[in-house]
């Protein structure tokens, strides 16, 4: 079945013509109609779909096909579009449809990629649940009544469920690595600046970074030099030499470093997480890899230092949703354009990204600049300083993707802390603009476990390299919700 | 009572790049609504700013201009504020570090003293749309959005109305002659705020100052200056305190109106763009751009003065006046060994009347310059007289033929004039006036040679004529 190949497997499948791009378009259309109740997607185009596989399996025909022509995909839904709505999970956008295409969805397109849908994920991506999306909230492939995580919730369940062979995904604090771990798939967040964020609607500039799940770390590596590279029209894109992170994919991982910063394995950390963790650590050894134990001093100010600069980022990211230009515009008007502007943001805005665009206000104003945005910003200094200083002795750091397992669908109502704390260790890329990557390595009863490696700067070729050693010994990536394996997903087993 | 005057200035200037400060939508002025703007301008969601480096360096080129320090390394900032005709919800400015700070522009105050206007610092950001209101309903129109402005801010520095003015004429001209700016007012391509207090005479205590808006001339701008001193002066006077607040100049009125209370307590919230990279100033750049300095205002009136002894402020004023008058007196010298003055002089008359006539400028004058040098030439040789110099400036308008050519096919030719002939029919037809003459009613010449030149058909030139006459009508 198609849905279990890999995607240089599928890739080769499509250009010995054992399949065409309609037939395995068709395949996940029908896995996505019959797979609904999970809520992954917000929008699919299923003529347009149809249409551009067409266009794909012509391409092959002529032998004009890169690898990647006739492969379907889906986009989280922050990132522009032509032919769907770009929502971003929000009541404000719910009917906008962008003018244009993003870099990154413009490069898969030129090579003939197939995009089905566009996934489900947290308002504006501000969430760790995917509840707080004006569409609902996502169910984890594994435990329905649980999150998928977020923001990337739909993206993440998507992949988990295979309902397309890999998704697009942001990340500005984990929002990739973190539901990638909850849902048991692989999830890459790229270094900032490596993958254009032009047409990816901002949330916290200067942290988000578009990046990909998939099942495996190979796939990933397939599919990243497409989307990878300057973009004239994103100012922070860095000018650099893309690697092909599928040839050093197979290089052994004996000479590597890998640090092991004592904060990532705290008491907090649920048992089962950490007797999962030092099962790969073993895994890793006995590949040939070395390990020290690192000290990050820095370490507990992480979450408060990625808060104050992300809201402080999202309140003047956001200020353009005022409903004059596009978005939702109030039916009460009001006395002046002022609170006409008001009534539009206070319907169109969900609680979390309130709280987010108020918490980011209060930090940019002038009382409050210097002692909050300003001590931020040298402590965010700082953090970069200690993790550069690190990774120039270690190649990469391991510890749990998070601290916690999938929680309740509900659960993060009664308790906002739960989100946030779900980012905890996955804030430090961000903060960085390092990449790292989250590798399922386990269960706890049904629910996925993720490990997460930390890299340094455009150091993507080495941590896909030591992921794919492991999933090359291991098999959690390959691992299939029940019910989703089958041709017919949903059909529980 | 007698108070001091105290004002400083914040002039944004339109930088004249092709296209925006941080998009490549194109800037034209006057175009129809939102055909200049893309969807960076209209601050799309997920559109990005990517920086314009022509605007930095005609920024650059104006901080060479002032003498200014350059920071080598400054950012943008977001100035965050609502408004419906701000796109994205906040302006990409300069706050904390701007490009430019600690420059100078000299001038000669009423006195004719020379007084130094210091620039505290300019700074790079990008304009905003504008509102378009109609009786119904207001449009958004944002083809002024993104628009590269250059902001200058003086020091609290001057002391007058004519003061202001001068400074302003000599920035206009400063920012026109590097090419940076058209200087255009009514199209708003050069704005000025005027931040006004007064304080007792020698006190060093500065008083509450008051930002005056919406001053779109220089006569609005002495208007408003003139209001706002005689409306704190009485305050003052009072007893009664200048409340620090921005007002607007009503043109209807002559007078100043504090703007709304909401709209003048903003904070901006200003925090460096996270979208856009610092602006670093790599010395091999500012060495290539000081290389490439265009001939300023000033050097160019000291080349006038001791190159072409045009010495008249009058004359280098109006020699002045556009670049592309002086490039064009320049191009034609090259053309023409008439001298200086009377180029001048052909430029300043007959030219510009032509021009106006034509509705033209300078800056689209169709005629070369080695057309205009050429028929200088003829003039100063005498060749032709200056009535058929400008009956052939005239043709120019129309026709890309030489000046020789339309000498030529005209009849133009300063014939030689049968002198014999013209004397005897002189002395035929006006023997009572040749009479009157030679008995010492000099005025009856006039009256003769304008005969005379009927009867040469305007051929002759008159200095010519005007000796041959006297010589024919002597008596011995």
């Amino acid at each position: 079945m198609p849905h279990h190949l890999s995607l240089s497997a599928l890739s080769k499948a499509l250009h010995s013509k054992k399949i065409s791009s309609v037939e395995l378009c068709t395949h996940y259309l029908q896995r996505i109609r019959e797979a609904t109740s999970l809520n992954a997607f917000i929008s699919i185009d299923e003529e347009q779909a149809m249409l551009s596989a067409k266009q794909a399996d012509q391409r092959i025909q002529r032998g004009l096909a890169t690898p990647l022509t006739g492969i379907p995909l889906a986009h989280k839904d922050n990132i522009c579009t032509r032919v769907s709505r770009t929502t971003c999970g929000s009541k404000m956008l719910a009917n906008f449809t962008a003018p244009y295409d993003a870099t990154v969805v413009q490069r898969l397109a030129a090579e003939g990629c197939v995009m089905l849908g566009k996934t489900n994920l947290d308002e504006f991506a501000m969430g760790s649940s995917n509840e707080t999306s004006f569409f609902g909230p996502v169910s984890n492939p594994w435990q329905l009544d649980s999150v998928p995580g977020g923001s990337s919730g739909g993206s993440a369940a998507a992949v988990a469920a295979r309902l397309a062979p890999f998704t697009t995904g942001s990340d500005t604090g984990g929002s990739i690595r973190q539901p990638a771990s909850l849902c048991g798939v692989t999830g890459l967040k790229p270094t900032y600046g490596l993958i254009s964020r032009y047409g990816l609607v901002a949330y916290a500039s200067s942290f988000d970074q578009i990046g990909l799940i998939a099942p495996s770390a190979e796939d990933i590596a397939f599919i990243l030099p497409t989307i990878a590279g300057f973009d004239e029209l994103d100012a922070t894109s860095l000018s650099c030499k893309i690697p092909n992170y599928m040839e050093t994919l197979n290089n052994p991982i004996r000479s590597l470093r890998i640090g092991l910063p004592e904060c990532f394995f705290h008491p907090e950390v649920g048992e089962p997480i950490q007797n999962a963790v030092w099962d790969a650590i073993s895994v890793l050894k006995d590949a040939g890899a070395t390990f020290v134990k690192v000290n990050l001093e820095h370490y507990a100010h992480w979450i408060s230092c990625y808060y104050a600069l992300a809201c402080a980022e999202a309140s003047s990211n956001l200020t353009r949703y005022d409903g004059i230009r596009y978005g939702h515009r109030s039916n009460t008007q009001g006395a002046s354009l002022r609170d006409w502007i008001t009534h539009s943001r206070t319907e169109g805005f969900g609680p979390e990204v309130k709280r987010r665009i108020l918490t980011g206000t209060y930090i940019l104003s002038s009382e409050r600049f210097n002692t909050h945005y300003l001590q931020a910003q040298k402590v965010r200094h700082l953090i970069s300083l200690e993790l550069q200083e690190i990774l120039s002795y270690v190649d990469v750091l391991l510890g749990p993707t998070t601290p916690s397992l999938a929680f309740p669908i509900g659960a993060a109502a009664a308790n906002p802390l739960i989100c946030q704390l779900s980012d905890i260790f996955t804030v430090a890329a961000n903060l960085a603009g390092l990449p790292a990557i989250s590798v399922p390595i386990g269960f706890q009863k049904e629910l996925p476990i993720g490990m997460q490696l930390m890299g340094s700067h455009l150091g993507e070729a080495t941590l896909l390299q030591i992921a794919h050693a492991y999933q090359s010994i291991t098999d959690w990536h390959s691992k299939i919700p029940a019910g989703y394996s089958s041709a017919q997903p949903g059909a529980k087993s | 009572m007698i108070w001091d005057t105290v004002i400083g200035l914040e002039v944004h200037a339109q930088l004249n790049t092709k296209t925006k400060l941080f998009s490549n939508a194109p800037s034209l002025f006057g175009a129809s609504p939102n055909s200049q703007a893309n969807i960076i301008d209209a601050g799309f969601p997920g559109t990005l700013p990517v920086f314009n480096e022509a605007a930095l360096h005609m920024a650059l080129q104006f901080a060479i201009a002032i003498q200014a320090q350059i920071n080598q390394l400054s950012y943008f900032e977001r100035k965050n504020y609502v408004y419906p005709d701000l796109p994205k919800g906040y302006q990409i400015s300069q706050f904390r570090r701007p490009l430019i700070h600690d420059g100078h522009i000299t001038i000669l105050d009423q006195e004719n003293n020379p007084l130094r206007v210091e620039i505290t610092h300019a700074h790079l950001e990008e304009d905003a749309g504008k509102l378009l209101h109609t009786q119904y309903e207001t449009s958004v129109d944002l083809n002024r959005a993104g628009i590269p402005l250059l902001e200058i801010v003086t020091a609290p520095c001057l002391r007058s109305a004519a003061d202001v003015v001068t400074y302003l004429k000599t920035l206009n001209q400063l920012l026109r002659f590097l090419n940076i700016c058209d200087g255009n007012m009514q199209e708003g391509s050069f704005r000025c705020d005027v931040n006004l207090s007064l304080k007792r005479p020698g006190s060093e205590t500065l008083g509450t100052r008051v930002e005056l808006k919406n001053l779109n001339s220089y006569r609005f701008i002495e208007k408003a200056i003139g209001f706002e001193q005689k409306r704190q002066a009485s305050l003052l006077e009072a007893n009664q305190p200048v409340i620090q607040e921005t007002r607007l100049f009503h043109e209807a009125t002559n007078t100043t109106a504090a703007m709304r209370d909401k709209e003048n307590v903003n904070d901006y919230r200003y925090f460096p763009d996270p979208d856009l990279l610092p602006i670093f100033i790599e010395e091999h750049v500012l060495q290539h751009l000081k290389a490439q300095m265009p001939e300023l205002p000033l050097q160019i009136r000291e080349r006038l003065q001791n190159q072409d002894e045009i010495t008249h402020s009058e004359d280098l004023d109006y020699l002045l006046s556009s670049p592309a008058l002086i490039r064009y007196y320049d191009a034609c010298k090259q053309y023409t060994q008439a001298p200086s003055k009377l180029l001048l002089n052909w430029l300043k008359g007959p030219l510009t009347a032509a021009l106006k006539d034509a509705n033209q400028s300078f800056a689209t004058l169709t005629i070369t310059p080695e057309q205009f040098g050429s028929l200088l030439t003829h003039i100063e040789n005498r060749s032709i007289s200056d009535k058929v110099g400008k009956d052939i400036l005239l043709q120019l308008f129309k026709t890309n033929q030489t000046v020789e050519t339309l000498i030529t096919h005209s009849g133009y030719q300063a014939q030689p004039i049968d002198f014999k002939a013209l004397k005897t029919q002189l002395f035929a037809e006006f023997p009572k006036q040749i009479a009157q003459y030679q008995a010492g009613d000099q005025k009856i010449l006039t009256f003769l040679m304008g005969q005379a030149m009927k009867l040469t058909h305007g051929q002759a030139d008159p200095k010519d004529l005007h000796a041959l006459l006297v010589e024919a009508f002597r008596v011995d």
